[in-house]
């Protein structure tokens, strides 16, 4: 199996209200290094759209907001180290990073 | 011919109301950021098309919108309001320290001189200040300072509301933090002092401490800046020495708890405020929607309730959702919880709701235009 060299290719999907405020499409596709992490796709998300700093992980902290959910693969994938690789369906752009606002608040 | 433009914040979007002078016939735009709360949004008084936004959401944090066309378009500017060194710790309400982290901007104060200069009043409790017209923010840290670890978050938070500035010294100014109390700089916001003497609050240990009262509400008139209202969580307060000292105005009111307050722009002595039942009871007393105001400055106070329902009605009306435009006939205006935004184009003998049926409203300014 060949090694793959260069960034990754991952489709992020954005709850509505952030692709509001990004003015940018509900499906995204960005150029992330490897390993691919959530760490390195909020990274460039946050890179290709600077208006969504501090909208996903916590400014000060830069931990994940605590309603803010990651799914991927019909799995939560919000509470995974965010060094870690994520899964690799993701990072070959098969399945979307779903980032999600949690149902919350009645 | 002048114009108004009332900025309306709800829980669920902002909004813009626009008149003629006449004040009888409005305009409605909106919702702006739809679905997000906007805390506060205010007019630079040096060029009036200049606003700013505190957009804020539970899931997604805090955005700082900024319009330079006075509202017709909108781009989010800085929102990275970092605490000065290491941010220590506040009480909780369990009696715990707690560190200083920063959740939303309750209040946005525009420079009366720079429209690129703007305050912003955060939770938990700080002052920051921009230069750049909102793209970057930095604290006033030394506010902190005044036994900050001693404060302690009111019902809603741990919130600095109120940015008071003083427009015959530009080195003045005044802020109010729930539950701290409130704070002077008399140097640019270099140095601060507590000016909480005179308050009493059954509430806290010490009911005459120097920090820890519940301050609601601050207003001043631009003539006369060294008198001070206050809108406590309990009493309405009064200080004519810039807040070193404040006596009790609460006089004849049904209730002297509430939120609101303003001060009609041409009488510097005439003062309104919202009763509102008790802190359990965030509706007015008997169900009746009554502003109260006083032309001497507290003490004596009248109901004003022409075009205001007198029955069953149990909104709120909250800290930053009463202001004054400065037409020569005053107008007063609020916003309830119930999403209503009233006007009186007579100081207050008499009202109309613009609308009725908007989110539950978290602030309303008013700018006057030429």
């Amino acid at each position: 199996m060949a090694v793959q060299t260069g960034p990754a290719t991952v489709r992020v999907v954005l709850p509505y209200p952030l692709y509001t405020l990004a003015q940018c499409a509900a499906e995204l596709t960005l150029h992330v290094p490897r390993p691919v992490t959530l760490t390195r796709v909020i990274d460039a998300l946050e890179a290709a759209h600077p208006r969504l700093a501090g909208a996903v992980r916590d400014r000060a902290t830069g931990r994940r907001r605590p309603l803010v959910r990651f799914y991927a693969c019909q799995r939560d994938l919000s509470n995974l180290d965010p060094g870690d690789d994520l899964p690799d369906a993701v990072a070959e752009g098969r399945e979307p990073l779903l980032v999600v606002g949690a149902i919350a608040g009645g | 011919m002048p114009r108004i433009r009332v900025l309306v914040g709800t829980r669920k979007g902002a909004f813009i109301l626009t008149s003629d002078a006449g004040r009888r016939d409005w305009a409605v735009a909106g919702p702006f950021f739809g679905g997000w709360e906007i805390f506060h949004m205010a007019g630079s008084p040096a060029d009036p098309d200049r606003l700013y936004a505190s957009q804020s959401s539970g899931w997604f944090g805090q955005v700082i919108q900024r319009s330079d066309d006075g509202g017709l378009s909108w781009n989010p500017v800085g929102n990275d309001f970092a605490y000065t060194g290491g941010p220590g710790t506040h009480l909780y309400y369990d009696g715990t320290d707690r560190p200083w982290a920063f959740k939303r901007v309750w209040h946005l104060e525009p420079s009366p001189s720079d429209p690129d200069t703007v305050y912003a009043g955060v939770e938990d409790a700080a002052l920051f200040r921009s230069t750049d017209g909102g793209a970057t923010w930095q604290e006033l840290p030394a506010l902190r300072e005044q036994q900050g670890a001693k404060w302690m978050p009111g019902a809603g938070g741990m919130c600095l509301h109120t940015i008071l500035l003083d427009p015959t010294d530009p080195q003045r100014l005044y802020v109010a933090i729930s539950a701290a109390g409130a704070f002077r700089s008399d140097d640019g916001g270099a140095s601060w002092r507590p000016i909480n003497r005179g308050l009493h609050s059954q509430y806290i240990p010490d009911p005459e401490a120097e920090v820890g009262h519940c301050v609601h509400r601050i207003a001043m008139h631009p003539a006369r800046p060294g008198t001070l209202f206050m809108q406590k969580h309990w009493d309405v307060m009064r200080s004519d020495d810039a807040g070193d000292s404040w006596f009790e105005v609460s006089g004849n009111l049904p209730s002297d708890f509430g939120f609101a307050m303003a001060v009609h722009a041409h009488e510097p002595g005439t003062v309104y405020v919202v009763p509102i039942q008790s802190d359990a009871e965030h509706y007015p007393p008997e169900g009746r929607l009554r502003v109260y105001r006083s032309r001497q400055g507290g003490q004596a106070w009248d109901a004003l309730t022409e075009g205001l329902p007198q029955q069953h009605c149990y909104v709120n009306v909250l800290r930053d959702a009463m202001a004054v435009d400065t037409l020569p006939e005053c107008g007063v205006y609020f916003g309830t919880t119930g999403g209503q935004v009233y006007v009186s184009a007579d100081a207050g003998d008499h009202w109309q709701a613009i609308v009725r049926d908007l989110p539950a409203v978290l602030s309303v300014s008013v700018q006057t235009l030429s």
